[in-house]
């Protein structure tokens, strides 16, 4: 599987080190350093994944994120150095799938982005209700009475992943193994803040969740259809 | 400026209770009313006093007049009976009629009335006026008729049935010839009493004013006292609660100005601590923060290049290999203990946040196991769980708690000497406890108090092999505070140690004990467990042998 992917990242070692890992790892790596140009070399590349680094100078990787999630769904990977709280959720709230903590090992990275990739697999045709929505998992596209709701991959894959069992409650760790593909020790901040994410798209009041129903103490599950 | 102060909740108090309440609060309240009874009391008396010294006055003119008038008239009376002598009734009577007919003439109409009255015989007595004689005090007869000269008050009574206080002075009349006589004046006081009501009213009102005048001029001056230390201590109040940019008005350069002054230079200064003190917190959070990224980022690189490196260790010579292979095993202490620094370090700052939600612990625990399985196995030795049945859920910090589970599991595998570790976790009130046992070398007496030290280790002189950066219980215990519980360590030599952490079940909330012992001998020794004495301190530790004392 060859896979391209952006790398936006100032420094310039850290870029050419992310360069030989993914390379050996059979990506095609492009680079770009600075956050004003990371829009225009994405239309250009038009990458598989995106790994984004927080602190840019000019335009920072937060604003980079929006600018991109606000024409394309293609999986974005945060670098960050901050596992505070406040720093991933900005991160994730604007846009960004997942995101990895310097310093990073290698086969973590790669294993990130291979699970953002692995969802390109060809799926089956199917159709799943949730709600009031409808959801043609081959054709990637979630309808409401006729109108179609733009979701990124990754949300899409949330919203399958509950809608194929209705009745199911999932922790966030099932969710994080079955949605993000990861087995261990990953953050359940992804899933709650992508869950508020998908919400604020699909719910009619996002306050008052209906599709995406929390279960507390437990998990999600997918509302009455 | 204005002051919003919430005054304290007063709830469901009975009246008396808010007026006892209200007087305990006052001051001012206190010493109007200290003012009022003391005021009242002196002006009482005093006005009695003088109301009495009137009447006094005022009667005693009176008794002067009449007995000068009596004494004219009994001379008069006794001049003409005295010489006077018949034997006829009728001229006697006639002499008699004379006589008071002078007397009444002698007498301004309507200012007093006379009386001629006989006690011997069974004849009228002669009154002029409407008066009746049976207003006469018998006492009074009986002394006139002793031959004294004798006065006495009583009420006037007429004729037509109206009473009238009065005065009413007698003599005797000194005759020889005809019957014993008493002379009698009456002298109606009704001005004397409306001169004493009047008085009466004047004293009082005048009294009134008096005590009105005092108790406000108390008030005005307690007001103005105490409305600046109200003042202050609202002023005081407001402080406490963070508004540092509070101050004082003051004003002119009395003692109260002083207060104000001195309360502002205090506030001053305080505000001016707090703010570096706060600045140096903005400055160490920022600091930390930009180590953080300065220092990951190449780091980044280093752990990828190593990483490289170790790959491909084995097309290097031996010698180049190992080093790989050292540069690998060191780069990853080297991140947990860079991760472990800034961490502490943002406790130091008090840039930690809490991110809560409801956590089921028994998943918590299992998940922990989970992590540390390698480490487990590595060092052969089993993980007990003693999980209850029913879920237990708390509202924590879900990353945090797992952390301090992990740090704990992770030291009772490094110290455990291969004996199984037991976690048990139990559910009590308003708190939840995880308990983790290692059944190793033990705790030295006081070392459960050292436990928690950055960088403290069991024993200086044994090799640094063991993994862990020394700060892994200091940052467990500061995420435990953060949650508002306890992390607590007992151990004994040849015993094991057990550390203990207890949480709310939501954050900050206080409970009382935890529900499982610390000290694993108490439940050994004893099949009925007793409640695990707490230490004041959520903190501290238990020294063995000594259960329950904090260090």
């Amino acid at each position: 599987m060859k896979g391209r992917v952006l790398v936006v990242d100032d420094d310039p070692a850290l870029a050419e080190m992310l360069g030989i890992v993914l390379r050996s790892e059979g990506f095609e790596p492009s680079f770009v350093a600075e956050g004003d140009r990371a829009l225009a070399a994405f239309r250009d590349f038009k990458p598989d994944v995106v790994l984004l680094d927080v602190m840019l100078p000019g335009t920072d990787g937060i604003d980079v994120c929006r600018q991109i999630r606000a024409e394309s769904g293609t999986p974005i990977v945060m670098l960050t150095a901050r596992s505070d709280t406040i720093d991933v959720v900005l991160g994730l709230e604007s846009g960004a799938d997942d995101y990895v903590v310097k310093p990073f090992k290698p086969k973590e990275l790669v294993a990130r982005v291979r699970a953002r990739l692995r969802r390109t697999d060809e799926p089956a045709a199917e159709t799943l209700a949730i709600g009031d929505l409808e959801i043609d998992v081959a054709g990637h596209v979630v309808s409401r009475a006729g109108g179609s709701v733009a979701l990124t991959p990754l949300e899409f894959d949330l919203l399958t992943t509950l809608a194929r069992r209705p009745r199911q409650v999932f922790t966030r760790e099932q969710l994080l193994e079955q949605v993000w593909g990861y087995k261990h020790a990953a953050d359940t901040r992804l899933v709650n803040v992508h869950v508020q994410r998908l919400r604020s798209k699909i719910e009619r009041d996002p306050e008052h969740p209906e599709i995406v129903v929390t279960v507390r103490g437990v998990g999600y599950k997918a509302g009455p259809p | 400026m204005t002051l919003d102060v919430v005054p304290p909740v007063v709830s469901e108090l009975s009246l008396v209770g808010r007026l006892a309440q209200r007087w305990r609060s006052s001051l001012q309240l206190r010493v109007a009313a200290t003012t009022f009874l003391l005021s009242g009391v002196v002006v009482a008396l005093l006005g009695l006093y003088l109301q009495q010294r009137l009447t006094d006055g005022l009667l005693s003119a009176k008794v002067t007049a009449a007995l000068t008038e009596l004494d004219a008239g009994v001379t008069k009376a006794d001049a003409t009976l005295g010489s006077a002598y018949a034997s006829d009734p009728a001229e006697t009577e006639t002499i008699v009629d004379s006589l008071f007919e002078d007397l009444k003439r002698a007498t301004p109409t309507g200012l007093y009335d006379v009386a001629l009255i006989t006690t011997s015989s069974t004849e009228n007595g002669r009154i002029s006026g409407e008066i009746s004689d049976t207003s006469i005090p018998a006492r009074l007869t009986a002394s006139v008729g002793e031959g004294n000269k004798a006065y006495a008050y009583a009420p006037l009574r007429y004729l037509d049935g109206h009473t009238v206080e009065g005065l009413i002075a007698g003599g005797p009349v000194i005759s020889t010839g005809v019957g014993p006589y008493q002379l009698y004046y009456f002298f109606p006081l009704d001005q004397e009493e409306a001169t004493i009501a009047l008085v009466r009213r004047v004293l009082l009102t005048v009294g009134a004013m008096l005590v009105v005048l005092v108790v406000g001029v108390a008030a005005l001056v307690t007001h103005q006292v105490v409305t600046p230390v109200r003042q202050a201590a609202r002023s005081a109040q407001r402080f406490a609660t963070g508004l540092l940019e509070e101050r004082m008005r003051v004003r002119g350069s009395d003692e109260l100005a002083q207060l104000a002054t001195s309360f502002n230079a205090m506030a001053a200064s305080l505000q001016s601590h707090i703010q570096r003190l706060e600045s140096l917190s903005r400055l160490q959070r920022r600091f930390v923060a930009d180590v953080s990224h300065e220092l990951r980022t190449p780091l980044t690189t280093v752990r990828m290049a190593a990483d490289m490196l170790h790959q491909s260790r084995s097309q290097f010579d031996p010698e180049v290999a190992r080093s790989a292979e050292l540069l690998q095993t060191q780069l990853n202490r080297f991140e947990l203990l860079l991760a472990d620094l800034l961490e502490i370090s943002r406790h130091d700052a008090g840039a930690v946040e809490l991110d809560t939600e409801p956590v089921e612990l028994q998943q918590l625990v299992r998940q922990v196991v989970d992590d540390v399985r390698v480490l487990a196995e590595r060092r052969a030795c089993d993980v007990v769980l003693d999980l209850p049945g029913d879920p237990v859920v708390v509202d924590a910090d879900a990353r945090r708690l797992g952390r301090v589970l992990r740090n704990l599991l992770g030291n009772a595998l490094e110290h455990g000497a291969g004996q199984p570790v037991e976690v048990s976790l139990r559910a009590g009130d308003g708190c939840a406890a995880v308990s983790v046992r290692d059944r190793g070398p033990g705790l030295r007496p006081g070392e459960a108090g050292l436990v928690f030290n950055r960088f403290w280790r069991a024993d200086p002189a044994r090799s640094r092999h063991t993994g862990g950066t020394g700060l892994g219980l200091s940052i467990a215990l500061e995420d435990t505070r953060l949650h508002g519980g306890w992390l607590q360590a007992w151990g004994e030599p040849g015993r094991g140690a057990v550390f203990r952490m207890t949480v709310p079940l939501r954050v900050g909330a206080s409970f009382a004990a935890s529900p499982l012992p610390l000290d694993p001998t108490e439940t050994e020794s004893t099949q009925t467990a007793p409640a695990a004495p707490q230490p004041r301190d959520p903190v501290a530790a238990v020294l063995p042998g000594q259960p329950g004392m904090p260090q």
